[in-house]
C-alpha cells in the first residue's frame, strides 16, 4: 500500500495526457487480441458510418486507469473499475493522432477502507468515458 | 429481430484454462503505456505484497473476451455480431490477476433489454483459478444496434 499520497475526499490526482496514434491502436489490438478492423482500417470504419478509425474503448479505459495506478503506486489496490463508453476517440493517420486528457478526484470514502475515485477522460474537449470510476483500497 | 429474453440466466460452461504469463502482462502494459514496476518487475510486485507481477486492471478483458465470444457466437441466440457495440464495462477484482495464475471463466447472461430498437445484453464473466479461488468478475454490456437504429 502506498501511504505517500493523500487519499482524502476532494483530493485531485495528478493529471495525465496520453496521445494515441495509429501504431498505438495496432499495438493494443495485438496485446488485447481485439482485431476489430474499425480500430485500424479506415475503409471498414467509414463503411460502418464512423468518420475515421477509432480507438478501442477498452484502450481508452486502460489508458485512463493509469491515472489511478500511477497515483496510488500499487495498481493491485484498484479493486473495482468501471465506465460506460460514451463517445469514440477518433484517431486520424496524420502523425498527431488523438490527445486523451485524463483527470480524477477522490469523491467518497467507504467503511471498508476503500475510496471512490471519479475519472474523466476527454478528447476534443468532450468526455469520452461516462461515469468512469475506480474503487481503491487505501487502508 | 429482438433477442429472446428467455436467454436471461443462461450460463456457458467454463473455458479452457488461461495461463497468465509475465510476458503477456508486460506486453499489455506496454500497449497501454503503463509504467508501474508491479507490471514488470517481480521483486517490485513482491515488495507490494503480491506473489509475482500483477496485471493492469483491464487485463481481464483478454481472458473474458474469449468467453464472451461463446455468447456472441451462440447460434441459438441469433446475435448479429457485426452490429455489436461495447456499451459499458466493469471489473471487480477479488484479488489482482497475477503471473502464474491458471484462470478459468464462466459466462452468464444477466440481462437482455430492448430500447429504441436496440438490444442491450449484460454478460457477466466470473474468472477464478483452476482451484476455484475467485479472481475477477467482469461485466460487459453489449449493445446490438437495431436495423433502423
Amino acid at each position: 500500500m502506498s501511504a505517500a499520497v493523500s487519499t482524502e475526499v476532494g483530493t485531485e490526482l495528478p493529471a495525465l495526457s496520453v496521445r494515441l496514434k495509429r501504431d498505438d491502436l495496432v499495438r493494443y489490438a495485438g496485446a488485447s487480441l481485439d482485431f476489430n478492423p474499425i480500430h485500424w482500417n479506415e475503409r471498414t470504419a467509414r463503411e460502418v458510418g464512423l468518420p475515421d478509425v477509432i480507438a478501442h474503448g477498452m484502450l481508452t479505459m486502460a489508458v485512463a486507469s493509469r491515472i489511478v495506478a500511477e497515483w496510488i503506486g500499487d495498481p493491485g489496490a484498484i479493486v473495482e473499475y468501471g465506465c460506460r463508453f460514451g463517445r469514440p476517440v477518433v484517431v486520424p493517420d496524420d502523425g498527431e493522432g488523438a490527445l486523451v486528457e485524463v483527470t480524477a478526484k477522490v469523491t467518497k470514502a467507504f467503511d471498508d477502507g476503500t475510496v471512490k475515485v471519479n475519472i474523466n477522460a476527454a478528447f476534443d474537449g468532450k468526455s469520452v468515458l461516462t461515469g468512469a470510476f475506480a474503487r481503491v483500497r487505501v487502508s | 429481430m429482438p433477442l429472446d429474453p428467455a436467454f436471461i440466466g443462461r450460463s456457458y460452461p467454463p473455458s479452457q484454462p488461461y495461463d497468465v504469463s509475465r510476458e503477456k502482462i508486460r506486453e499489455f502494459a506496454d500497449a497501454i503505456g503503463a509504467t508501474s514496476p508491479a507490471y514488470r518487475d517481480a521483486d517490485a510486485a513482491k515488495a507490494l505484497g503480491h506473489g509475482d507481477v500483477i496485471a493492469p486492471p483491464t487485463f481481464a478483458i483478454v481472458v473474458s473476451m474469449k468467453t464472451n465470444e461463446t455468447v456472441m457466437f451462440d447460434p441459438e441466440l441469433e446475435l448479429d455480431y457485426s452490429r455489436v457495440v461495447h456499451g459499458d464495462q466493469n471489473f471487480t477484482h477479488h484479488r489482482p490477476i497475477t503471473a502464474g495464475d491458471q484462470l478459468v471463466s464462466t459466462t452468464h447472461i444477466d440481462a437482455i433489454t430492448s430500447r429504441m430498437g436496440n438490444d442491450m445484453v449484460t454478460v457477466r464473466t466470473e474468472i477464478s483459478t483452476v482451484g476455484g479461488e475467485p479472481v475477477t468478475t467482469a461485466k460487459s454490456m453489449l449493445v446490438v444496434r437495431g436495423e433502423d437504429a
